[in-house]
């Protein structure tokens, strides 16, 4: 209905050489995750951790600090690569792919799952040049094409008419709140399948934060989401399904309702009722 | 069992532990002062003798014209030419191998692995040499070896084209004194940079190099400046390196090839002090020589602090 329509397909041509989705016979998962194990040196921080993420579902990791959510949220897009002297074994599988062997260059593959840090981190460029970053790295050079995807990607995250006078200024002279929501609009315009959120609105003020959250429970209709958060009334709120984390086990996983309600485990009661952590 | 720690019995009372009363403390206020004393004493004594000694020579003549009268007379314009051309070369051999070196040990080796703390040491002990050695080493190695070489490879001449003292041998043996310089104040601005700004990058399907050239090198470039500059006002006064492998005592002409010789400034004060025909006439025209080259290198290193401190002021926040 609108040019953009015809520049996602331009897109999806240009920039996903997706691999032949086959029917996995598991319709309802968008990622799997079997066994994983990771190390920080010698250090093991994760133990046979196995997940399905739901689509077009939001799910939530919880637990207390240093427990490996995070760790486990970056094993998800290969960002963990990035840090030196890191291990992993287990399988990680996007449909059908296994994302760490289908694929070349893990810069691939992050295309498909993108990803939101607890500090908003915009480049020190101009607000269009932000959004346009991951166009421009994936080999979009055409200006239309660029322009449409990133007015598109900014309507989206919810800042387009707060940014649509001053798209050339410097991405630091917008509110924290708002480089927040820049970095969203920015993951959303290379078009991912799955958003990683790693404490998306932790340094936010309750304001901010909840413009966040509505941003989540809009995106959930074309996206798969995985949070972190630390904050349980957030994960109540705003996810369908919910893992809980403790010393690199996932402890707990399940329908949010049930978790909050009902959980299973002992040590999942006491720490969404405050018990610990 | 929930026993006080204030429970256990004090095997020494308070009335035995009696400390020792304290000194004021002048002595080590007196002694770190007077050691400034001595520092700024000796600054002001040397930049006062030069400057009364060289001001009353600096002229528009003096900057543009060639020595004359076995240097008792005229300028030094083919020493500051030579000077100028010398570093420029050395800059252009310099900053890429250092930019290069420090990329390659920041992003691409752990900082933990034994490579990177070999070449580190390297790095280290490269700083560490004397320069004289390094002149000696250019003159064996570049005039020498790579001179040479070229020479017999590709040229029947008689006598040699490039195996002889020339300024490109001596801007590159000025570049090995100098890379240590690049390469650390590009590693620290290279640390600098948040990982969160590179975590964006790859996120967003950036490959690494991609994350080097678009995001880090920009954010580097103010500290790959500062280094270029750093390494620049350590070249122009070094003679030791230069003295085996380009400089000339005199030349009737400037430099504009790359295998000739050439005039220079340090080199140029160091023959007038030790071997012009005359020491006491040469002495207004030594002095303001070492002033030229002192201002020269004074600009460029306020120009370096400068450009240190908009980095740090418009550095991104972490």
């Amino acid at each position: 209905m609108y040019a953009y329509d015809e520049s996602i397909e331009a897109m999806d041509k240009e920039i996903k050489e997706v691999p032949a989705k086959k029917n996995s016979g598991l319709p309802d998962y968008k990622m799997t995750v079997d066994n994983l194990n990771f190390w920080y040196g010698s250090n093991k921080v994760l133990h046979d951790v196995s997940i399905n993420v739901v689509k077009n579902k939001v799910t939530a990791l919880i637990g207390p600090s240093g427990c490996g959510k995070s760790t486990f949220l970056r094993t998800l897009n290969r960002m963990n690569e990035t840090i030196p002297g890191t291990r992993m074994e287990g399988m990680v599988r996007l449909d059908d792919a296994d994302i760490y062997n289908d694929v070349g260059d893990p810069s691939h593959i992050r295309t498909r799952i993108g990803m939101v840090f607890q500090k908003s981190n915009p480049f020190p460029k101009s607000i269009f040049d932000n959004v346009a970053y991951g166009l421009r790295v994936n080999g979009i050079k055409e200006k239309q094409l660029v322009t449409d995807v990133v007015q598109e990607s900014l309507r989206r995250a919810a800042l387009w008419d707060e940014v649509k006078d001053i798209l050339d200024h410097s991405a630091y002279t917008l509110s924290g709140g708002q480089q927040q929501r820049l970095c969203i609009a920015r993951a959303l315009a290379i078009r991912p399948e799955v958003i990683l959120m790693d404490e998306p609105a932790s340094a936010l003020d309750p304001i901010s934060t909840s413009r966040i959250e509505d941003l989540i429970g809009e995106l959930k209709r074309e996206y798969t989401i995985v949070i972190v958060t630390h904050n349980m009334q957030q994960a109540a709120r705003v996810s369908d399904f919910t893992g809980f984390f403790y010393q690199g086990n996932l402890i707990e996983y399940g329908n949010t309702k049930e978790i909050f309600t009902r959980p299973k485990i002992k040590r999942t009661e006491d720490y969404v009722t405050g018990r610990f952590g | 069992m929930s026993q006080s720690t204030f429970d256990i019995e004090k095997k020494v009372t308070t009335e035995k532990l009696r400390f020792k009363p304290k000194s004021k403390g002048y002595i080590p206020r007196g002694a770190t002062f007077l050691a400034v004393v001595i520092i700024i004493l000796m600054l002001a004594i040397i930049l006062g003798n030069i400057i009364f000694g060289g001001a009353g020579t600096i002229s528009v003549k003096f900057l543009t014209h060639p020595p004359e009268q076995g240097m008792e007379a005229g300028g030094i314009f083919p020493a500051i030419f030579g000077t100028v051309f010398l570093v420029l070369l050395m800059v252009i051999a310099v900053v890429p191998v250092g930019v290069l070196t420090a990329i390659y040990l920041h992003e691409y080796t752990s900082p933990t692995s034994k490579i990177t703390k070999i070449i580190r040491v390297a790095i280290n002990n490269l700083a560490g040499v004397p320069s004289i050695v390094f002149g000696l080493f250019g003159l064996g190695f570049f005039v020498g070896f790579i001179g040479d070489g070229i020479d017999s490879l590709f040229y029947n001449s008689e006598g040699p084209v490039w195996g002889q003292p020339a300024i490109i041998w001596a801007s590159l043996t000025l570049a090995l004194l100098t890379l240590p310089v690049v390469i650390v104040s590009t590693e620290e601005a290279l640390r600098t940079i948040p990982s969160e700004l590179k975590d964006a990058s790859y996120a967003l399907g950036g490959t690494k190099l991609q994350t080097i050239t678009r995001i880090i090198i920009p954010q580097a470039l103010p500290g790959i400046l500062t280094g270029s500059i750093l390494a620049i006002s350590r070249g122009a006064g070094e003679v030791a390196p230069i003295m085996f492998t380009g400089v000339a005592y005199y030349l009737p002409y400037l430099p504009a090839k790359l295998n000739d010789q050439f005039m220079e400034l340090g080199y140029h004060i160091y023959v007038m002090a030790t071997q012009s025909p005359d020491v006491e006439a040469t002495k207004p025209i030594l002095f303001g020589t070492v002033l030229v080259l002192l201002v020269l290198t004074f600009m460029l290193n306020f120009v370096a602090i400068y450009l240190r401190s908009r980095m740090r002021r418009k550095r991104v926040r972490v």
